[in-house]
């Protein structure tokens, strides 16, 4: 039983007590605490259920390692899952549940996964959820995915508030452990700007808690002295709570501050994420221990001795009255002494090392603790808590010798340097005999855009595991007792049979056995990625922290081979789990991304319009009277616009100028037509077609001046267009004289459609609209009820159009004057599908309609606007290919259904046969179809094969439910096929 | 993620300033080129382990494209220089061959 011990404790403030809740229970601890702390002192030493056998769990680790104990923390709109209890300060009317069990923790049903657990080896799932496959569907997947995961995720939107922040600075410091401080400061004497950050809000890492003197002082004054001594800086900045979360190319790191998880409420942003742009990082991460694999190492009471020491030293809690320590180095003596210094019992030493002479030893011995060498753990007793552990010798099977009465074991397999940022961008490994372990290798360290180290590893990252040594590497004096080597042990007994490796586990949270790794050897995983990815070790959110090197070397052992060339899994960044929130950072709601306004927006929202999403515009798609259904709104629209006049915000249309002795050179390449020989004051339609000869963009070229060109694209198509046309000029052309511009946000465009427009210009006044004066596809510059307007004689609609650009300040109330003129003559305004469906019933294309960059423009009937003169355009070479000019190419038609419906868009039409997958053979599908109010039936487009030759046949196109759908193949234009409206 | 230097402006940007534009120095066959170069230009691509020369534009900065020798097993940048050219400077050439002796050439 864990309980707090009544004095001591360097981290807590007993004069600050604070109230929290664990599954409903009040409990109390201090300020200081870490919830993993506060739940051991109130005895609570069960804390979760495993993810698959659902075995009960306690803590095993004091840090960021930490894989059991993972809890629900907050409650409603702020719960929040799988939050380790290690790393979440104690704050007064904190809440946690424990996860993954029903009913309840003590007594949970999915603890009878635990009794068939020999049915659920590594690739389990693989094995048995293979046929028939239909099952996957129904059955297969709907239970696993009910038994998936381990907390529960809140429904509603997260009410806390995140932020993100950049910093640049020479060097980044990841941990403000010794080593870290150290070489902080030494940054700092050479003038470079630093940056620290320590993930845990305390200063020091483990040197207070292990002991030793630097230059002559305790740890922790050392430690105060150097911060002290850094805050004189000011080329330094200090962070805690601040995680280097991983580290990527050329030194770009993302950071994880953890504002105010620990102050809920206080209007601070709750996780603010750094993206640092660092010269060189300094991986001063220090060590994970890593625990031993005997039988029953789960057991809630089983925990690490460097976690023990740190519950008992850092906040004054006993893990248990009687420890027992299993060991195979020297460091875990030091737990011995913790506990001894506590008052608290060592039951006996437990060291697999056939002798244990050094002076930690010894120190324990002297204080009558009983040390026993040669021997390993054969079972620990105790379900829900530990009660008694077996012992044997480590060189046998397992072969009880005696039982000891105890409940804690702290075991220690040794220590593994904590890589990850050093690895993050490719910095490679070396395998250390002496101390088991993989540490960076300097030589192979990641470099960045110039050549140069990136970044490096310092202390015990670095393999530096004792305080000397740490010391000794920045340049700095210390003195600590002196560890004799380890041996490494991978598996306790080393002999142990089936029945031990069974109970042997490697991975807590994935419930990863050692006798599962070596299944997946004999199975045939030779690779350490394969064999992760087939038993899930180390796929965890605690990333295999604990298990990796004990997993890889079982699998090494297991293939027969030594450990380095295994190999190690790669480091994936972030080092733990980060928050959504800090990724999402402001970027959610209106900020989610940004919005483009026309002038005439205001409008817009004031008359309740429905919008759709374009690029970042939200174009009007209709505007609905009272309670007018969308449809009806925008069948109201267009027979408007083709009987009275309808107005349409064409502000978003892209506008690029092209300008320069050259320009006219430039649009034949650029374009599929001849643009040099448009007259000034003319309009001519446009395609813009890739190298590879595929339709990109349309829209209307106006020829404004002897050397300018107006180039009008999609709406989506502006920033991409004019990109397009930058490539070819700065990287081909170089040397052609041409100059572009965007314009399309200068300029506000309003198309004025329908029979009564030309009345309604001559009604604001002001310049000659008339047919003479303005002829269809001219422009002409002048005023219309005093503002600036330029004229262009253009239509998308089939009907009598005039397209009017005002610059944009003018915009609203330039709308506001035609709308108001207008009532005399019933004009409306109308969105995008109104647009749309006039667009469809002339049998105009629209890009991403009748595109999807595998069309050409000579499958859609647009020869005509493809010149035959010119020697070159892009895509000209492309479109003489075998493929392009093949007689089979399907290519644009109408289609009218023959019951008058309305075509699902996209549905393809059938032709006899199957393919070779055994599917339907197809001739043709449907690219554009809308309801055509001025028809009074389903219109549509679609490209068939042999489409134009093939005017009158019925084509099958199958829907929803079995139904077939038969439509006729007629021209793509529905209305007015002379153009005689338009042109009027 | 990459720092490149824009050599128009002199800024030294954030990939997500820039866009990526592939493989530079490509050669532009036209009508009238066969299809073997035709399709040389406009699928085959190098996609060398090691030194690279690339596109990039400034797009959220200057607007100016640029090219950029880069490897791209270690994502050393080697220089970057002006797109109105048809081939890398000299001094870029003889800087990637001292660092990299058993470099092949750009071409």
């Amino acid at each position: 039983m864990s309980t707090r011990l009544s004095k001591g404790g360097r981290l807590i403030d007993r004069s600050k007590p604070l109230s929290f809740r664990f599954n409903g229970a009040p409990m109390r601890g201090f300020a200081g605490d870490s919830l993993a702390a506060a739940l051991l002192a109130n005895g609570q030493v069960l804390l979760g259920r495993s993810f698959k056998y659902h075995r009960p769990r306690g803590l095993i680790a004091s840090g960021a390692e930490e894989p059991n104990a993972l809890v629900n923390l907050g409650r409603n709109a702020r719960v929040e899952p799988d939050q380790r209890v290690t790393t979440t300060e104690l704050f007064d009317g904190l809440e946690a549940a424990s996860q993954n069990h029903w009913p309840s923790l003590d007594f949970d049903i999915g603890a009878i996964n635990n009794t068939f657990g020999k049915l659920f080896p590594a690739g389990f799932y693989y094995k048995t959820f293979m046929f028939p496959q239909i099952a996957w569907k129904y059955l297969f997947e709907p239970v696993i995915r009910r038994a998936a995961g381990l907390g529960t995720a809140a429904k509603e939107a997260d009410p806390d508030r995140y932020e993100q922040a950049y910093a640049y600075c020479d060097v980044l410091v990841a941990g403000g452990g010794v080593a870290g401080l150290a070489a902080a400061l030494a940054e700092a004497k050479a003038g470079k700007r630093v940056i620290v950050m320590e993930q845990t809000p305390f200063w020091g890492g483990r040197a207070p808690v292990d002991g030793g003197t630097i230059e002559g002082l305790a740890p922790a004054e050392w430690i105060d002295r150097t911060l002290d001594l850094l805050a004189t800086y000011p080329n330094v900045q200090l962070m805690t709570r601040t995680m280097v979360a991983g580290l990527h190319n050329h030194g770009y790191a993302i950071c994880y501050e953890r504002v105010a998880d620990h102050t809920p409420g206080d209007g601070r942003p709750r996780h603010r994420l750094w993206r640092v742009r660092a010269g060189v990082t300094v991986a001063a991460t220090g060590a994970i221990e890593r625990p031993l694999a005997f039988a029953g190492n789960d057991v809630p009471g089983v925990m690490l001795a460097s976690a023990v020491r740190d519950y008992i030293v850092n906040w004054a809690v006993s893990p248990g009255d009687r420890v027992v320590i299993v060991t195979n180095n020297d460091d875990a003596y030091r737990t011995a002494l913790a506990v001894l210094d506590a008052g608290l019992t060592v039951e006996a030493v437990v060291d697999a090392r056939e002798r244990a002479g050094g002076d930690l030893p010894q120190l324990v011995r002297a204080r009558g603790v009983r040390v026993m060498e040669g021997r390993g753990i054969a079972g620990v007793m105790g379900h829900k808590a530990v009660t008694h552990v077996q012992v044997c010798s480590q060189a046998g099977e397992g072969g009880v010798t005696e039982t000891l009465e105890c409940d804690c074991v702290a075991m220690s397999g040794g220590w593994s340097p904590v890589v990850h940022i050093f690895s993050h961008v490719g910095g490679k490994l070396l395998w250390d005999e002496a101390g088991a372990m993989f540490r960076p290798d300097a030589t192979r360290a990641p470099t960045g855009p110039d050549g140069s180290v990136l970044a490096r590893a310092v202390g015990a990252a670095n393999g530096h595991l004792t305080l000397d040594a740490i010391a000794a590497e920045a340049g700095l004096s210390a003195e600590v007792e002196p560890e004799a080597p380890l041996a490494p042990v991978w598996v306790m007994p080393a002999g142990a049979g089936q029945a031990l490796r069974f109970k042997a586990f490697l991975d807590y949270q994935n419930d990863v056995k050692v006798s599962d790794v070596e299944l997946a050897a004999r199975e045939g995983y030779t690779s350490v990625e394969h064999t992760k990815r087939y038993t899930t070790l180390g796929m965890a959110s605690d990333q295999g922290k604990l298990s990796n090197i004990n997993g890889l070397a079982i699998l090494s052992d297991s293939l027969g081979q030594p450990i380095p060339t295994t190999g190690t899994t790669t480091f994936r960044p972030p080092y733990t789990p980060i928050s959504f929130g800090a990724m999402a950072g402001e970027a959610r709601g209106d900020l989610f991304q940004p919005m483009r306004r026309t002038a005439m927006q205001d409008w817009h929202e004031a008359k309740g319009y429905h919008w759709e999403p374009v690029g970042f515009w939200r174009r009007p798609y209709c505007y609905p009277r009272g309670a007018e259904s969308h449809r009806d709104a925008v069948n109201r629209e267009i027979t408007n616009a083709r009987t009275n006049v309808g107005l349409l915000d064409a502000s978003t249309l892209g506008k690029i100028l092209v300008k320069g002795p050259d320009a006219g050179k430039f649009l034949d390449m650029m374009y599929t037509n001849m643009m040099s020989t448009l007259p000034v004051g003319k309009c001519r339609y446009g395609l813009m077609c890739n190298e590879n000869g595929f339709l990109s963009d349309d829209g209307v070229v106006v020829r404004l001046s002897d050397d300018s060109w107006l180039c009008h694209t999609t709406s989506g198509g502006a920033d991409r267009i004019h990109a397009h046309m930058e490539d070819w000029l700065q990287c081909e052309w170089w040397d052609w004289k041409v100059y572009t511009a965007n314009l399309t946000e200068q300029y506000a465009q309003i198309a004025v459609v329908g029979p009564k427009a030309r009345k309604l210009l001559e009604k604001l006044g002001g310049m000659d609209v008339s047919k003479e004066a303005l002829p269809f596809m001219t422009w002409a510059e002048g005023t219309l009820a005093g503002f600036p307007v330029r004229v262009y004689r253009i239509s998308f609609s089939g009907e009598l159009s005039y397209e009017i650009a005002v610059p944009a300040n003018m915009g609203a109330a330039l709308w506001e004057a035609l709308n108001t003129a207008g009532e005399e003559f019933g004009a409306m305004p109308y969105g995008t599908e109104a647009l749309h469906v006039m667009r469809a019933e002339k049998g105009f294309i629209m890009i991403g309609d009748e595109t999807d960059g595998t069309v050409i423009p000579q499958d859609l009937g647009l020869n005509w606007a493809i010149s035959k003169k010119k020697a070159d355009y892009l895509g000209k070479r492309a479109q003489e290919r075998s493929f392009m000019v093949s007689p089979d190419r399907w290519r644009l038609v109408g289609l009218e259904t023959l019951d008058g419906s309305v075509l699902p868009d996209g549905v393809y039409a059938v032709a006899e046969g199957n393919n070779a997958n055994g599917q339907r053979n197809t001739q043709g599908r449907v690219t554009s179809s809308y309801y055509s109010p001025t028809l009074k039936k389903g219109i549509a487009m679609g490209l068939v094969l042999h489409g134009p030759e093939r005017m009158g046949e019925i084509l099958d196109f199958p829907a929803d439910k079995g139904a077939v759908i038969k439509a006729r193949i007629v021209d793509p234009c529905f209305y007015d096929k002379e153009g005689e409206k338009a042109d009027a | 993620m990459l720092t490149l230097t824009c050599p128009c402006c002199g800024v030294t940007a954030e990939e997500t300033e820039l866009t990526y534009g592939h493989e530079a120095h490509l050669k532009r066959f036209g009508p009238g080129s066969t299809d073997a170069e035709f399709e040389d230009y406009l699928f085959n691509r190098k996609n060398p382990k090691g030194v690279h020369f690339e596109r990039w534009r400034h797009s959220y900065g200057c607007g100016k494209w640029f090219l950029a020798a880069r490897s791209t097993v270690t994502l050393e940048v080697y220089g970057t220089y002006s797109a109105q050219t048809t081939e890398p400077p000299a001094e870029l050439i003889a800087k990637i061959k001292e660092k990299c002796p058993g470099w092949e050439g750009w071409q």
